[in-house]
């Protein structure tokens, strides 16, 4: 996973929001992983089209946060999820 | 004891009707008949109930949940409740058109079991000639349409092996995921266990191929391995404790703590036509029967991993110790420990199986 990579939700694995548990979480084949704030907010702007470098840039903007902080938390974030078959990048 | 969490998955067992005849068959002794099973109707209410008490993950099996024919409706229902739905079936019977049509009803999972990666073992394992064929053609219509597969491989003796093999064979049809599970012999199992039951060197070897292929395959292929715990010290913990994680509907409604919780007689189940899953969940007296520690026999309550492996297995207390509230017989402190030695002797035997009767 680099800065230039497209990451995308494959299909099987979807946001969804819990409401008995008020809290998003990620679903996918036999997991169902609790989300916080920030994992919910970077998984949302995943279409496909953009890529991590794009996504950490709109982030950065509208969060006001250093760009560098966000691509760390992001990288690892979706890294993790491709080891777990849960995303897929081009 | 505080106020259970409320569960994550749930697994419905929507018939018993199976066209294989496997010899470890997880189904209860006592099958439910086509004409006892829940309609329709009862299922979506009981998805919408499950979904309204917390369950995210719903499993629709069986027996072979082809077998009912209103499984695409069942499907839509499950999806409408806004559930993650998940199909584990053998593939015999699922034709091109219903393959579409579950497409269509938004399922979202697929998990396709194999009994092995030839069609002559895979089919003497499922006594069912030309089911590894259907299922190869299965498979490439489950790539085409795109929905997202598991391989489920049951191992034993005779395809343990074989294990490389197997997960190259997931990786062919395109699986993300293959879950590997060792026979258990709870129920029709136990007539096997001469023809069935690995070797330790085997179980070894099977568990030194995971950790090399999990590395080699990383973010390819996921591989969920249960290691059998025969020739551990210490028990596997019973998903995060009795009653704390899922629950099982029975074709005919019953609703139990774990699939082979019949096999504890002195359990009792309420029937999901009589009560909600809600009142069930919490209150019924077979899932409090063995939450939090206070059934627990004096070893478990005082030991340093009570809180880790809760006491193992109820049913293969139940089923080797011959009390469901003793400490699971796994267990090197367990005074019951002997017995299972005893059955891990049992010789090899080259008897023919015997075939899961049909419903
Ligand atoms: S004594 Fe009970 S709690 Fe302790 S390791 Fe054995 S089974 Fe687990
Ligand atoms: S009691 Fe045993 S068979 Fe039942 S869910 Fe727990 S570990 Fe599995």
């Amino acid at each position: 996973m680099k800065d230039a990579s497209v990451p995308c939700l494959p299909r099987g694995v979807r946001l969804h929001y819990d409401k008995v548990r008020q809290t998003h979480v990620l679903l996918g084949p036999e997991r169902a992983l609790i989300l916080d704030d920030i994992s919910h907010v970077i998984l949302s702007e995943l279409d496909g089209t953009r890529s991590v470098g794009a996504i950490c840039a709109t982030l950065a903007e509208r969060y006001a946060a250093p760009v560098e902080q966000i691509t760390t938390d992001t990288l690892a974030l979706l890294t993790d999820l491709a080891h777990k078959r849960l995303l897929d990048h081009v | 004891m505080s106020r259970p969490q409320p569960p994550i998955a749930m697994l419905a067992e929507l018939t018993h009707v199976c066209p294989l005849a496997c010899p470890y068959c997880s189904n209860p002794m006592e099958l439910t008949k086509k004409s006892d099973e829940l309609d329709t109707a009862t299922w979506a209410r009981v998805f919408a109930q499950a979904a309204d008490l917390g369950v995210l993950q719903l499993h629709l099996s069986g027996g072979e949940p082809a077998a009912r024919r209103d499984l695409v409706e069942l499907v839509k229902a499950a999806r409408d409740a806004g559930l993650y739905t998940n199909l584990i079936t053998s593939g015999v019977g699922l034709t091109e058109a219903k393959l579409t049509a579950l497409d269509a009803a938004g399922l979202d999972h697929v998990q396709l079991s194999v009994q092995g990666i030839t069609a002559a073992l895979a089919d003497r394992i499922g006594g069912y000639k030309g089911g590894f064929e259907r299922k190869m053609h299965v498979a490439e219509r489950i790539a085409e349409i795109g929905f997202p597969l598991t391989l489920n491989a049951v191992m034993h003796r005779h395809n343990l092996d074989d294990l490389p093999a197997t997960i190259a064979l997931a990786q062919r049809l395109g699986a993300r995921r293959i879950e590997v599970a060792c026979v258990q012999f709870h129920g029709w199992a136990e007539a096997n266990r001469g023809q069935l039951q690995p070797t330790a060197d085997q179980v070894h070897a099977a568990k030194a191929t995971v950790e090399a292929e999990r590395e080699r395959l990383k973010g390819a292929l996921v591989i969920d391995f249960v290691a059998p715990d025969w020739f551990s010290d210490f028990p596997k913990a019973c998903m995060g404790g009795w009653g704390s994680t899922g629950l099982n509907i029975t074709p005919a409604g019953d609703v139990l703590p774990c699939h082979a919780a019949e096999s504890i007689p002195s359990l009792e189940f309420a029937n999901i036509t009589q009560a909600s899953l809600s009142d069930i969940w919490y209150d019924d007296a077979a899932f409090n029967a063995f939450r939090g520690t206070d059934w627990m026999p004096p070893l478990c309550q005082s030991c340093d991993r009570r809180d880790i492996d809760f006491g193992g297995c109820r049913c293969q207390a139940m089923a080797i110790a011959g009390d469901a509230k003793a400490t699971d017989p796994i267990c090197r402190k367990s005074p019951d420990r002997a017995k299972v030695d005893a059955l891990l002797n049992v010789a090899p035997s080259e008897a023919p199986f015997v075939y899961r009767g049909r419903v």
